[in-house]
C-alpha cells in the first residue's frame, strides 16, 4: 500500500459520494424530459439531503438502538461495496479485502439490516416491507452471484480486478454467455435498486412500495443516509455493469493519467446508462408485486444460462 | 505405541472417566439442584476446554493407538487418535464447554426427569460421542454409537409426560436404529469376509468397485438418518424442539457432526479412494437436503423446528463439500480435494458454533416467556438485550454474511465449485459449476429465514402482552452465549489461522494440504491457490466498515446536529392506533416462500369466509415426506404383515404341518 493507492482509494470514495446522487439525478432529469414533464435541476438529490440533514429526526417510541444503527451501517456497506468495485482504477487497497462473491454478501448485509430495521418499529408497512425486500433479495442475490459466475469462469479469478482486467484485453467480440449475463445483470439491478418494473421509486401507494415501505418511518439524517445509500447502491450497480461489460477506459495503475482520464469516460458512461434507465422507466410498466419472483427468477435462469453456454462452448 | 509416551490420548481417556465420574456424582445427588447445576455441570464445561485443548495439541502430531480391556474377554476397544478424530473432538470441546456452562444456568427445578438424572445422561452423552470419535473398531464405534443415541433418547424426553414429546423420542429412537443396522452392514461389508472387525484390517482390505460401493451407500444410508440427510431427516424437527435447549444444542451443533466424521472416516478412510459417482451421488443428494431444508424453515412457526430444518440446510451443504471432494479425490486432484474438503470441515465447525448459540438464544427465550411459537413473541429486543445481542452474531452467521464465520466456509465451497477446470469428464466439469447456482439459491434463502427468526422474536412490538415481563439470561447462561459468540467472531475475522488448524485433516485424508500446497495468504489477507484468484479479507471489511460508520456519525454530527425526537410512529399517516396485530405474523413474513414454493409442501389452510363470526386463519405446513415415503412404506409393511398374517391359522395341527414341513424340506437340502 503506497501513497498512489490511498489517493486511488480516496478518489473512489469521492467518486461514489459524489457521482451517486448526481446519477440519480441524472436519471430523473432524463425520465423528466421523456415524459414531456419539465425536469428538476441536476442537482436537487443533494439539496435534499441537505435539507434532510438539517431535520430533526424523529424516531417512533419504543425504536431500538437497531433502527439507529442501521441507516449507518447500510451507508457504509454501499460505500465500502463502491470502494471495492474498480470504478476508476482496479489497483484499490482495499480491492484485495473483498471478491465478487464478497461484494455480493457486502449488500445482502446492508439488506439485513435494513429489514431488520424496519421491523423494529413493530407497524404493518415496515415488516411488509421488509418480507417484500427480502423476497426480492433472496432471488436477485443468486442471480448476481450467476452473471458474477460467468465472467469469473470467463477470467478464472473471482477478483474484481482480474476480471476487469481479463474482460478489457480480450479482442473486441460479443461473447454469447456475456450477453445472457448482460441481460440478467439488467434485470437483477432493476429489482436491487428499486426501480420500474419492480418498484416504482416515486411512489408512495401503499401497497406497492417495497424500498419506500422500509424507510417509511425514517425521517432526518437517518432518512439522508438512506437516500445517500440508496443512491450510491445505484452508482455501485451501475459501476458493477460498467466494469464487468464495458470495461475499457478503467485505469490499471494509479498514476495521475489514467486515473484523471478514467474520471471523464466513467461519468460519460454513467450518463448513457442513467438514460438508458430512464427510458426502461418510461417505456415498462411496474409490475404486480406477485410477478416479481418470476421477473428475478427468469433473471437466474438467464444468468444459469450464461453459465451453461459458456461451460457447453468456451465462450 | 511406538514406545513414545502418549499422552493426548491418555488424557482424553481421563476426560472421558471424569466426565463419567461426574455423571455419577449427579445420581448421587439425585434432586440435589444446588450442587447439579453450580458445581457439576461447571466442572463439566471445565473438561470440556480440557479436552478441546488436548484435542487441538494431537491435531498435528501423528496418530496414537491404545487399547482399553473393557468389553468381552477377546474384544478389547480400539481405540485411535488421529488428525481427523484430533478436529471433531475440538469441535466438540469447544462448542460443549459453551454449551454446559449455560445448562448450568439453565436447568430449573421442576417437573420431567431429576436433575441429577439429566446430568448423568448428559455426561453420558459426551462421553459417548467422544468415544464415537475415538473408537477404532467397528465393535467399540458401535457400542458407543448406541450409547450415544440411547443418552440422547433420554435428553430428548425429558419432559415425558407430555405426548408429543413421546412420539418425538420414538421417532427419533427409531430413526437412529434404523441408521445402526445400516452402518452395521457398512462394517460388515468393510471387513470383506476376514471376521477382523479392526479399523485397521478394513484399511488394509482392497474392495472391488461394487463392495466399496456398497459399503459406502451403507454408510451414506446410516449415517444420513443420523445426520439428517433427505429423506431420513424426519425426525430432526420433531426431537430438537421435544429436548431442552442445551440438548438440541449439542444434538445440533454436535452430534450431527459425528454422522459427518462417520461418513468421512467410511469414505476417505476405511474404504480407499472414493469413487467419483460417489461425489455425484452426494451433491446431488446434498443439494436436495439444504434446498429442502432452507424452504421448509420459511415456512416453520415454531423458533426451534425453524432452526431444526435450518440444520438440515447446513447439512445439506457440508454434504455437497464432502461430494466435491470426492469427485477431485476420485480424479487424483488433491490440492482442489483439500480445498473443498476444508470448506467443509470449516462449515462444520461454524455450524456447530452459530447453531448451539442460536439453540442457545432460543432456550434463554423460552424460559423468559415459556413461549416456543413465534406468532406470541416479538420486541425482545428491549428487554433481553444480551441474548439479542448474541442471537444476532449467530444469525448473521447463519445467514452466511460478510464479516461472519458463515460467510468464510461459504465462500470457500463456492470457490470449490467455480473452479473445477481439469476435470477429465466433461458432464462433470459443466455439471459441478451448477451446483454453485444451488448453493448460492440456499444462502440467499438462509438469509430470508434468519431475517424472520430475528426479526420477528426480538424486534417490532410484543405480540403478547406478558412479554413485557421477559427478564435477560442469567449470569451463567450469558456466559455461555457470550462463550460462543467470541468463538464465531474469532472464526470468521481469523480464517487463515482457522485453516492452519484445519490443514492436517486434508492431508490425512487426500494427501494433501491446503495450507501445504502453497499460497493460502497472510494472517490478513484469506487467498487461497492464488491471490489474482481470489482473495478475501474479513478483518480487513470489517475495520473498514466500522471506519466508514465513524466517518459517517462524525461527518453527521460536526457537519449538522444530533437533534432526536420521540414520537409514535408514523405508518404512513395511519391515524386509528395501530395494534401489534397489525405486525407480520411469522406465517405472514414467510407467505411469499410457501406461494413461490408451493409444490414443495403439502399444506392445509383454514380461510374465513366474510360471514364468519369468529373469523380464523389456519395453515399448517406438512412435511411432503411423510405422505411421498414414510406412510408408502408403513403401508407396505402392514399389507406384508397381513400376508404373513395368513399363514397363522391359531391351530396346533397347522403348526405341526409347518414344522414337518419345513424339515422335510431341510432333510431334502442336506441331502442333496
Amino acid at each position: 500500500m503506497n501513497f498512489e493507492g490511498i489517493l486511488a482509494q480516496l478518489a473512489a470514495m469521492a467518486a461514489a459520494l459524489m457521482l451517486g446522487p448526481l446519477l440519480v439525478g441524472w436519471v430523473n432529469q432524463c425520465r423528466a424530459w421523456l415524459q414531456n414533464r419539465s425536469a428538476p435541476p441536476l442537482l436537487l438529490p443533494f439539496r435534499t439531503l441537505h435539507k434532510l440533514f438539517w431535520k430533526e429526526s424523529v424516531v417512533a417510541h419504543g425504536a431500538t438502538a437497531m433502527y439507529r444503527l442501521a441507516p449507518y451501517v447500510v451507508f457504509s456497506c454501499m460505500l465500502l461495496a463502491s470502494m471495492i468495485i474498480p470504478t476508476l482504477s482496479t489497483n484499490l487497497p482495499l480491492a484485495p479485502a473483498a471478491d465478487a462473491i464478497a461484494l455480493v454478501g457486502l449488500f445482502a448485509l446492508a439488506r439485513l439490516f435494513i429489514s431488520l430495521a424496519a421491523m423494529d418499529v413493530g407497524t404493518a408497512f415496515g415488516t411488509m416491507g421488509a418480507r417484500r425486500e427480502m423476497l426480492v433479495g433472496f432471488l436477485a442475490e443468486p442471480a448476481f452471484l450467476m452473471v458474477l459466475f460467468t465472467t469469473s469462469l470467463i477470467s478464472s479469478s473471482t477478483s474484481l480486478a482480474t476480471i476487469v482486467t481479463t474482460l478489457a484485453h480480450r479482442e473486441f467480440s460479443i461473447l454469447p454467455s456475456l450477453a445472457f449475463a448482460g441481460l440478467a445483470f439488467t434485470m437483477v439491478s432493476l429489482a436491487e435498486n428499486a426501480r420500474i418494473p419492480v418498484d416504482n421509486p416515486a411512489t408512495h401507494l401503499e401497497l406497492t412500495m417495497i424500498h419506500e415501505a422500509l424507510v417509511l418511518e425514517y425521517s432526518g439524517r437517518h432518512l439522508a443516509l438512506l437516500e445517500w445509500a440508496a443512491a450510491m447502491k445505484l452508482f455501485a450497480y451501475s459501476c458493477a455493469g460498467i466494469a464487468l461489460f464495458f470495461p475499457w477506459g478503467i485505469a490499471e495503475a494509479n498514476d495521475r493519467a489514467p486515473l484523471l482520464w478514467a474520471l471523464p469516460v466513467l461519468v460519460g458512461k454513467l450518463a448513457v446508462g442513467g438514460f438508458c434507465l430512464a427510458l426502461i422507466e418510461t417505456i415498462l410498466a411496474k409490475m404486480r408485486i406477485f410477478r416479481v419472483p418470476e421477473f428475478l427468477a427468469t433473471a437466474f435462469l438467464l444468468g444459469v444460462l450464461a453459465l451453461l453456454v459458456h461451460l457447453l462452448l468456451g465462450a | 505405541m511406538n514406545g513414545s509416551p502418549v499422552i493426548a490420548i491418555d488424557g482424553i481417556l481421563v476426560v472421558v472417566t471424569a466426565w463419567l465420574c461426574v455423571g455419577l456424582a449427579g445420581i448421587a445427588a439425585l434432586r440435589n439442584f444446588r450442587i447439579v447445576a453450580r458445581i457439576l455441570f461447571p466442572l463439566s464445561a471445565a473438561l470440556s476446554v480440557t479436552l478441546a485443548a488436548l484435542a487441538l495439541g494431537a491435531l498435528a502430531s501423528p496418530p496414537e493407538v491404545a487399547v482399553l480391556a473393557i468389553g468381552l474377554p477377546d474384544l478389547p476397544f480400539h481405540l485411535r487418535l488421529d488428525a481427523l478424530s484430533s478436529f471433531f473432538l475440538v469441535l466438540l470441546g469447544v462448542a460443549s464447554a459453551g454449551i454446559s456452562i449455560f445448562a448450568s444456568g439453565y436447568f430449573r427445578v421442576g417437573e420431567g426427569t431429576p436433575p441429577g438424572l439429566i446430568c448423568l445422561q448428559y455426561q453420558l452423552f459426551l462421553a459417548a460421542m467422544v468415544m464415537v470419535l475415538l473408537a477404532d473398531d467397528a465393535y467399540a464405534f458401535m457400542v458407543s454409537w448406541e450409547m450415544m443415541a440411547l443418552s440422547s433418547f433420554f435428553l430428548v424426553t425429558t419432559n415425558h409426560r407430555i405426548p408429543e414429546i413421546q412420539r418425538a423420542g420414538y421417532l427419533y429412537l427409531l430413526v437412529a436404529h434404523i441408521g445402526a443396522i445400516a452402518i452395521l452392514l457398512c462394517f460388515g461389508v468393510l471387513q470383506a469376509n476376514t471376521g477382523d472387525y479392526t479399523f485397521a484390517n478394513m484399511r488394509a482390505q482392497h474392495l472391488s468397485p461394487f463392495w466399496a460401493s456398497c459399503a459406502f451407500m451403507l454408510a451414506l444410508f446410516g449415517f444420513g438418518a443420523k445426520a439428517g440427510v433427505l429423506p431420513l431427516h424426519i425426525w430432526l424437527p420433531e426431537a430438537h424442539p421435544a429436548a431442552p435447549s442445551p440438548v438440541s444444542a449439542l444434538m445440533s451443533g454436535v452430534m450431527l457432526k459425528t454422522a459427518i466424521y462417520g461418513m468421512l472416516r467410511v469414505a476417505f478412510d476405511l474404504s480407499g479412494t472414493p469413487l467419483w459417482w460417489w461425489g455425484v451421488v452426494a451433491l446431488v443428494l446434498g443439494l436436495a437436503t439444504a434446498l429442502f431444508g432452507v424452504v421448509f424453515a420459511a415456512a416453520q412457526v415454531d423458533m426451534k423446528r425453524l432452526l431444526a430444518y435450518s440444520s438440515i440446510e447446513n447439512i445439506g451443504l457440508i454434504v455437497m463439500g464432502m461430494g466435491l471432494a470426492m469427485v477431485f479425490a476420485a480424479y487424483r486432484m488433491p490440492s482442489l480435494a483439500a480445498l473443498a474438503l476444508t470448506a467443509m470441515l470449516y462449515h462444520c465447525l461454524n455450524h456447530a458454533m452459530f447453531k448451539s448459540l442460536l439453540f442457545l438464544g432460543t432456550g434463554s427465550v423460552l424460559h423468559a416467556t415459556h413461549e416456543r411459537s413465534l406468532g406470541k413473541l416479538g420486541g425482545l429486543m428491549r428487554y433481553m438485550p444480551w441474548v439479542a445481542g448474541t442471537t444476532l452474531v449467530g444469525v448473521i452467521a447463519s445467514a452466511g454474511l460478510p464479516p461472519s464465520n458463515g460467510f468464510v466456509s461459504e465462500w470457500l465451497l463456492l470457490q470449490g465449485f467455480l473452479f473445477t477446470g481439469g476435470l477429465p469428464n466433461p458432464y462433470l466439469k459443466m455439471l459441478v459449476p451448477l451446483f454453485a447456482a444451488g448453493v448460492a439459491l440456499v444462502a440467499a434463502l438462509a438469509g430470508y429465514v434468519m431475517v424472520k427468526f430475528f426479526g420477528v422474536i426480538f424486534l417490532g412490538r410484543p405480540r403478547e402482552e406478558r412479554l413485557s415481563e421477559a427478564r435477560d439470561a442469567g449470569a451463567l447462561e450469558r456466559l455461555g452465549l457470550i462463550w460462543l459468540t467470541v468463538v464465531c467472531v474469532l472464526l470468521g475475522l481469523f480464517p487463515v489461522a482457522v485453516i492452519g488448524i484445519i490443514d492436517p485433516i486434508p492431508y490425512q485424508l487426500v494427501g494433501r494440504g491446503l495450507a501445504q500446497s502453497g499460497h493460502i495468504g497472510d494472517w490478513l489477507l484469506l487467498a487461497p491457490v492464488s491471490a489474482q484468484r481470489a482473495s478475501y479479507s474479513p478483518l480487513l471489511l470489517l475495520l473498514a466498515t466500522l471506519a466508514l460508520v465513524l466517518f459517517a456519525i462524525i461527518f453527521v454530527r460536526r457537519l449538522y446536529h444530533g437533534r432526536l425526537r420521540r414520537a409514535p410512529a408514523w405508518a404512513c399517516g395511519f391515524t386509528a392506533e395501530p395494534t401489534v396485530r397489525m405486525q407480520d405474523t411469522a406465517e405472514g413474513f414467510g407467505q411469499p416462500i410457501r406461494q413461490i414454493f408451493e409444490p414443495f409442501y403439502r399444506m392445509h389452510r383454514e380461510l374465513p369466509t366474510p360471514f364468519d363470526r369468529n373469523p380464523r386463519y389456519r395453515v399448517v405446513v406438512e412435511d411432503p415426506q411423510w405422505a411421498w415415503v414414510y406412510l408408502r412404506i408403513a403401508a407396505a409393511i402392514e399389507s406384508a404383515s397381513r400376508l404373513v398374517g395368513g399363514l397363522q391359522r391359531g391351530r396346533i395341527s397347522i403348526y405341526l404341518l409347518y414344522s414337518f414341513v419345513t424339515l422335510v424340506a431341510l432333510l431334502f437340502l442336506t441331502q442333496a
